[in-house]
């Protein structure tokens, strides 16, 4: 009887030791995972960061080292005069700022109308929007163009944003969000006499504050990142935004002056980090958000 | 009376419609103009030989067709299309299912390593790839820098066919590997803890636990994220245009970048357009599958 006794209790404590040690293990390979995902990310950043404030001596010397030995930033001065800069910041910004400011307003008002405004057969509307989901843009490139040239709006700001200003994926989202909200809400604004108008700005809007904001992140850092089609319809340096015009200090030759495109490449990246980092939990939480709730 | 208030309803209705039009309708002819019609005429262009400078172009049959489908290189392309998406997909799916396992626990700083993770996914294709060509540089880059210490010589990544392919994918996977991490932890997280507790409470191990209550509740997401991966993957064209130009000796054209080549290159609409009508309709089969899933889904809930 005791042996016994005595038996379980040690097999117990040896399944809590077990139990303990694998917790254990299992967390230090969580940190680990850290350390291997910082390190994966960070190393080619770091290696734009010191590329960008090494001098062509350090980067082409035949034993190049991580680090800058004398950092200094000669090279962003030298990658603003390589090409127009200035040009390509004013054009991102503008086309960035129509293209997803028409987005961000479609996506609004369409939703809204989908869910609150009575409509005849407004479910088919909404197919009709779902199934140009399934279209991406690369499919319709060729004609798009035909069109475009035909409206001879080829290199011009109207050409580069207007083939893009629609949007279904974001009307999607705002859609399934402005279903969760309380009907009460919006017949209260109705009584008191508001237009569709005004509730959806006053009413709906603020409610929906995070969705629309999640949108409308997503549809700025798309316009900001946009290469295909502006590549395609933009034909003189002048017109190019910036992911197209940096892709062109690349050489030919392959005698490319590294510190100088580093830092060119960090005029396109750095606003959308700064954005990144100041509403990142929005942004990676409405992604997650959409897949698990499908 | 009666007929005062059906006027009235009749009216109410009347300017309803008028606003559902005013706030559905500039959205539904933007994608009538340059999503729908463009559809239908990809396949007019199909049959004809429009040439971009001259701007005309006259029915030419099956032609295009079998120009396309005929070259050489188009048996190539295939192949590259697949090796891309199947080896980006799995790559993407064990990384990021591996990442999140570990990540999903109490950590510190769980959440700034997951945002760190996910920076690529947000950043523009064409930068990463410019990137990227500098650390692959086998002269001057940072894998070189890596490997010559060790005396070991840095592949010619960008201008070596065999090489080529594994550089465009191991950017892809980079960029997106946050993304697949994020979705998979948003799965895991959905997961009920009561699951796992009568997992333990039946005396199933971690790897039973794994096999029978983490894997089956991430399905669904997992098949999400196959789906958006193969479509995205489709439409890689920024680091493939950027890095290689579809070379060298077409070892990293893809069927995107080959429909680019054709319209732009060689000014042919038709033949792009053969080529796009092929990518949506295997963009369709995959996107009906998800969907065909999802039903069965429901179906059997």
């Amino acid at each position: 009887m005791r042996d016994i006794a005595l038996s379980t209790s040690s097999d117990q404590r040896t399944t809590a030791t077990n139990r303990r040690v694998w917790q254990v293990t299992q967390r230090a390979l969580g940190y680990m995972a850290m350390i291997a995902v910082i390190l994966i990310i960070g190393i080619p950043v770091a290696w734009v960061l010191s590329g960008a404030l090494k001098t062509n001596r350090e980067i082409f010397s035949t034993t190049p080292q991580l680090l800058p030995l004398n950092p200094n930033f000669d090279n962003f001065g030298k990658a603003w005069r390589a090409a127009p800069f200035d040009r390509f910041y004013l054009n991102s910004f503008i086309t960035t700022l129509l293209g997803a400011g028409a987005e961000i307003i479609m996506a609004v008002t369409t939703a809204y109308a989908l869910v609150f405004v009575r409509f005849p057969k407004r479910d088919w509307v909404f197919v009709l929007l779902l199934l140009a989901l399934m279209v991406p843009e690369e499919v319709v490139l060729v004609p798009n163009y035909l069109t475009i040239a035909g409206w001879r709006m080829v290199n011009t700001y109207p050409g580069i944003v207007l083939p893009g200003a629609s949007i279904a994926f974001g009307t999607f989202l705002l859609r399934q969000y402005f279903r969760t909200l309380p009907l009460e809400l919006i017949d209260a604004a109705r009584v008191d006499g508001a237009g569709h108008l005004r509730t959806l700005l006053s009413v709906v809007v603020p409610v929906a504050a995070p969705a629309v904001a999640t949108t409308a992140l997503l549809s700025i850092t798309a316009k900001w990142n946009e290469y295909l089609w502006p590549l395609l319809i933009t034909t003189t340096e002048d017109m190019r935004t910036l992911p197209v015009g940096i892709s062109r200090l690349l050489d030919q030759e392959g005698n490319t002056e590294w510190g100088v495109v580093m830092a060119a490449t960090l005029f396109v990246i750095v606003p959308v980090m700064l954005i990144f980092l100041y509403a990142q939990r929005f942004v990676v939480d409405g992604i997650a958000a959409g897949a698990v709730k499908g | 009376m009666l007929l005062n208030r059906l006027v009235r309803i009749a009216r109410r209705d009347w300017r309803e419609w008028l606003v559902f039009a005013a706030f559905v309708g500039p959205n539904l002819l933007l994608f009538g103009i340059f999503t729908y019609y463009p559809l239908v005429q990809n396949g007019a262009l199909a049959f004809s030989n429009y040439n971009l400078i001259t701007r005309s172009g006259q029915f030419i049959g099956l032609r295009n067709f079998e120009t396309v489908f005929g070259s050489t290189q188009f048996s190539k392309i295939l192949a590259n299309t697949f090796v891309f998406t199947t080896v980006s997909v799995l790559l993407l799916l064990a990384l990021g299912l591996m990442v999140a396992l570990l990540l999903n626990q109490k950590l510190r700083g769980r959440n700034v390593a997951r945002s760190i993770l996910f920076s690529p996914t947000i950043l523009a294709g064409a930068a990463i790839a410019i990137v990227w060509i500098y650390i692959f540089d086998p002269r001057f880059g940072f894998i070189y820098a890596i490997l010559r210490p060790l005396g070991i010589p840095s592949p010619k990544w960008l201008t070596d066919p065999a090489w080529a392919m594994p550089a465009i994918i191991i950017v892809y996977v980079w960029k997106n590997l946050g993304y697949a991490t994020v979705i998979f932890i948003a799965g895991l997280q959905a997961i009920p803890r009561e699951l796992y507790e009568a997992a333990r409470v039946d005396g199933a191990g971690a790897l039973d636990r794994f096999w029978h209550v983490t894997l089956p509740g991430l399905s669904p997401v997992m098949f999400f994220l196959v789906v958006t991966t193969i479509l995205s993957s489709f439409q890689a064209f920024d680091i493939i245009n950027i890095m290689t130009k579809g070379g060298p000796v077409n070892a990293t054209n893809t069927l995107i970048f080959h429909l680019y080549e054709l319209f732009f290159v060689q000014s042919s609409a038709g033949r792009a357009a053969v080529v796009a009508w092929l990518l949506f309709i295997l963009m369709v089969v995959v996107t009906l599958l998800q969907v065909r899933y999802l039903e069965r889904r429901v179906n059997y809930a």
